[in-house]
């Protein structure tokens, strides 16, 4: 395969962070909060820039959706090895409301004015654990999809996925071209050091609107409210096994 | 410093410092420790004393890395099997 590989990559608050509601409910505090690439848009990355390494492919390219920040999540591939970047630019109410949908017709229509072979995504973001992306992706493309591939590999004109799924591992082959969304135990990804990060500062970034793709990016949604998980409740402690039965059976659990 | 080296040393300690910024316990503490650490041995003329040197701040560089990546990844499995326990209460 000759290809150029598109890597989907999503600016989330990084995983470290607490998370905090804003008063009103209506979304979560994102202002002066550290932000980082979503960890398994890392692993995409790596896997597409492995592949380059082993020459099975030609080219990397990132892809992100949102505001100039968006830029940095980019820049972040590019030190890790992707070779361009292009950076969908989406900003304030439309912005928020941006879900798997609109990112999956975006990339679609990427794929086919970038001529790209593969697609690889992260199997979810950290922020809204969606899953859906990668999906939604194929479906629109018509392509087949390898989901929450813990190992790929080339063969020919078809890729081997090792899927991890409930029930074990679960092997499966595919066509190309073909949408990969990559699980936690894919790859290890690499750190973007800072000498990478200099010599990413020379790599391309293109810049265009969602219209530019001929892509409506309207909302189905509406988001109603959010909210805090509850808080834990304290435990309770016993003295003896027999307290512990009898609690158990005022709850109505035995 | 002998003048090669010097650009090596001065690389190492910019990479360490860019590291450092997500450690732990805090990118102050741990660029207060670089700094005495680099400043300690300052004087150090013999160019097979400072690649050694240079070698043990790379190292220190790995360990950094695999360091961040254990955490990312414990969180993110955490994160992933608490909340398929909570789902159906059945250890998955």
């Amino acid at each position: 395969m000759s290809g150029r590989v598109l890597v989907g990559v999503k600016r989330v608050i990084d995983y470290a962070v607490k998370i905090r509601v804003k008063p009103d409910k209506s979304s979560v505090v994102t202002d002066g909060v550290k932000h980082s690439m979503n960890p398994f848009c890392e692993i995409a990355v790596e896997e597409a820039v492995k592949m380059k390494e082993k020459k099975l492919i030609k080219e990397v390219v990132a892809v992100s959706c949102g505001p100039q920040q968006a830029q940095e999540t980019i820049r972040t591939a590019l030190a890790m090895g992707a070779d361009r970047g292009i950076h969908v630019e989406v900003t304030g109410k439309d912005y928020e409301t941006l879900g798997p949908l609109q990112i999956s017709k975006i990339m679609a229509a990427l794929a086919k004015k970038e001529e790209a072979q593969l697609i690889i995504l992260g199997k979810q973001a950290i922020d809204d654990d969606c899953n859906q992306t990668g999906q939604m992706t194929a479906a629109l493309l018509d392509w087949p999809q390898g989901t929450f591939a813990s190992e790929v590999s080339l063969e020919g004109d078809k890729i081997k996925v090792v899927r991890e799924v409930d029930g074990g591992l679960e092997t499966i082959k595919i066509n190309i071209p073909a949408v990969i969304t990559a699980d936690l135990r894919l790859n290890t990804p690499r750190y973007a050091t800072l000498p990478n990060i200099m010599k990413a500062k020379k790599k391309k970034i293109a810049n265009m609107k969602p219209a530019d793709l001929g892509v409506d990016i309207t909302s189905r949604l509406e988001v109603l409210r959010v909210d805090e998980p509850p808080q834990r409740q304290a435990g309770v402690k016993v003295e003896t096994v027999e307290d512990l039965v009898s609690k158990l059976k005022e709850a109505g659990l035995v | 410093m002998a003048n090669p080296l010097r650009a090596e040393v001065i690389r190492l300690y910019k990479n360490l410092l860019y590291l450092g910024r997500e450690y732990p316990k805090g990118g102050e503490y741990f660029r207060d420790r670089l700094r005495a650490a680099f400043t300690k041995n300052k004087s150090v003329q013999e160019p097979e004393k400072i690649k050694e040197m240079i070698a043990r701040g790379e190292y220190v560089a790995k360990e950094l890395e695999a360091l961040y990546y254990l955490r990312k990844y414990r969180a993110m499995k955490k994160q992933k099997t608490q909340s398929c326990l909570l789902v159906d209460g059945r250890p998955t």
